[in-house]
């Protein structure tokens, strides 16, 4: 039975990890690279990577981050942030990607999905979206959840699946960085519908937060986090023996 | 030495690096008397069939691969690499593959609560006998897949299996011809278990 994935996330800027609460008040707290020897050591089952530097002098630093940890680690990267074009795949592939996660690049210009679908496949293109309840409906936001799109969230999704998205990430703004628990109201209706992977993304806080996760909705795929990992509040490989008792399948690490 | 075949197709860093790790070298070429030269072979894939197949006989490898097992080499097929070794494929047609293994490549039959692509770790399941490509392995280890299509009509060749819904194929094996559909370069500590045992088979053992 294919497991239940955990996916702790990595912002990276400058070629160092950062993490704010509600997208706001970044600070750097370590090397991306020897966080993911760490995380893959104890047991996470893949990691996701963004790339929230404008600069062209962080993006090559990011690209030096990319290219170290596919070196050293062997467990499935996806990459995200500034993604607009198909050379902007390339060259996170070609530094050991394989994923590549879209989001404002996508809103810009859906064909982007369809184009680099056509190209690397379904199964290479993450749709990662940022949703926000306003006035009782889930509308998508753009540029690092500052830009309300006015996009009805569903149909953004669907649309992005019909486009050729082999995954997505639904990133709950509203419960992101609060660390009550994921958005299992919203999830729940992702999941009604979406016939590809679904990442729960925003509002982890403790192991039950998990557990809870995936035991109320079944349909979804794997929980992405990135400060309670980083900061050691919750352990992976707690997490995984937790879910173990828990009857959710999931893939322990032999120590 | 290992030569990873270098047609034009998919991400050959984390294949590369991986068997680094595990003490063996490997070249990425597309030369034919680099091949021919090499004490094993991996022929890695991702994207589409028909694609790969065009990439395979435009670059002319084709007989260079036929070459590589007549001489008793091992050759290891990796995800869309393992698929090409069978007769053909219906993934978008009917494709013709290299017919090294005898079976075909087909979509990976739809049911409630399976989701194509079948993208994540499973576990794997070795039946009676473990094949040596799998003698660092655990009955029950998990490796990671990311495939919409899988092998049938291979039973005899079938070294590991996983289960997605129903009996997936995961590994096959015909003499030196070997194959994974799941990616041992991301499989961490157990994906590299099998790299290990790979780059210590010996020209002729199988």
């Amino acid at each position: 039975m294919i497991t239940k994935r955990i996916i702790p996330c990595l912002d990276v800027r400058n070629g160092q990890v950062v993490k704010g609460t509600n997208f706001v008040g970044l600070r750097e707290i370590a090397s991306p690279v020897e966080l993911a020897k760490e995380y893959s050591a104890c047991g996470a089952d893949e990691l996701v990577f963004y790339d929230i530097t404008a600069s062209s002098d962080g993006r090559d630093l990011f690209t030096d981050v990319l290219t170290e940890t596919a070196r050293n680690v062997f467990i499935p990267l996806t990459v995200g942030g500034g993604i607009r074009s198909l050379k902007d795949f390339d060259r996170v592939l070609k530094c050991g990607a394989d994923k590549v996660s879209v989001n404002s690049g996508a809103i810009a210009d859906p064909t982007l999905i369809s184009r680099a679908a056509k190209v690397y496949g379904d199964q290479c293109v993450v749709l990662s979206v940022d949703v926000k309840r306003v006035n009782g409906v889930y509308r998508v936001f753009a540029k690092g959840g500052r830009e309300d799109t006015g996009l009805d969230a569903l149909d953004w999704i669907k649309k992005g699946i019909d486009e050729g998205a082999g995954e997505i990430v639904l990133n709950s703004i509203d419960t992101d960085g609060v660390k009550k628990g994921f958005d299992l109201e919203m999830l729940a209706a992702v999941t009604a519908f979406s016939t590809v992977p679904v990442i729960a993304s925003g509002g982890a806080g403790c192991i039950e937060d998990f557990i809870t996760l995936f035991k109320t909705l079944p349909k979804v795929d794997a929980g992405l986090a990135a400060s309670i990992f980083h900061f050691g509040e919750v352990s992976i490989a707690d997490l995984k023996r937790e879910m173990q008792k828990n009857a959710i399948p999931a893939r322990i690490v032999k120590e | 030495m290992t030569v990873i075949v270098d047609y034009g197709v998919g991400n050959l860093f984390s294949l590369k690096s991986s068997l680094a790790v595990v003490g063996e070298e490997s070249v990425i070429s597309s030369d034919k008397m680099v091949i021919e030269r090499a004490d094993r072979v991996i022929l890695p894939g991702v994207g589409a069939f028909r694609d790969a197949m065009e990439k395979l006989r435009a670059s002319g490898l084709v007989d260079t691969l036929r070459k590589v097992v007549s001489q008793g080499k091992p050759l290891l097929g990796i995800c869309l690499g393992m698929q090409l070794l069978f007769d053909k494929s219906y993934e978008y047609g009917e494709h013709e593959g290299l017919g090294f293994i005898s079976g075909v490549v087909a979509p990976i039959p739809v049911k409630e609560g399976i989701k194509i692509p079948h993208m994540g770790w499973n576990a794997l399941s070795f039946g009676e006998q473990k094949h040596t490509l799998f003698r660092y392995l655990s009955e029950g280890d998990y490796v990671y897949f990311v495939h919409s299509y899988a092998a049938v009509g291979c039973e005899s060749a079938v070294i590991a299996r996983t289960e997605y819904g129903s009996p997936v194929t995961a590994a096959v094996a015909k003499g030196n011809i070997l194959g994974c559909q799941f990616h041992p370069e991301k499989s961490g500590e157990v994906g590299l278990k099998i790299l290990r045992a790979f780059a210590e088979i010996k020209e002729g053992e199988l």
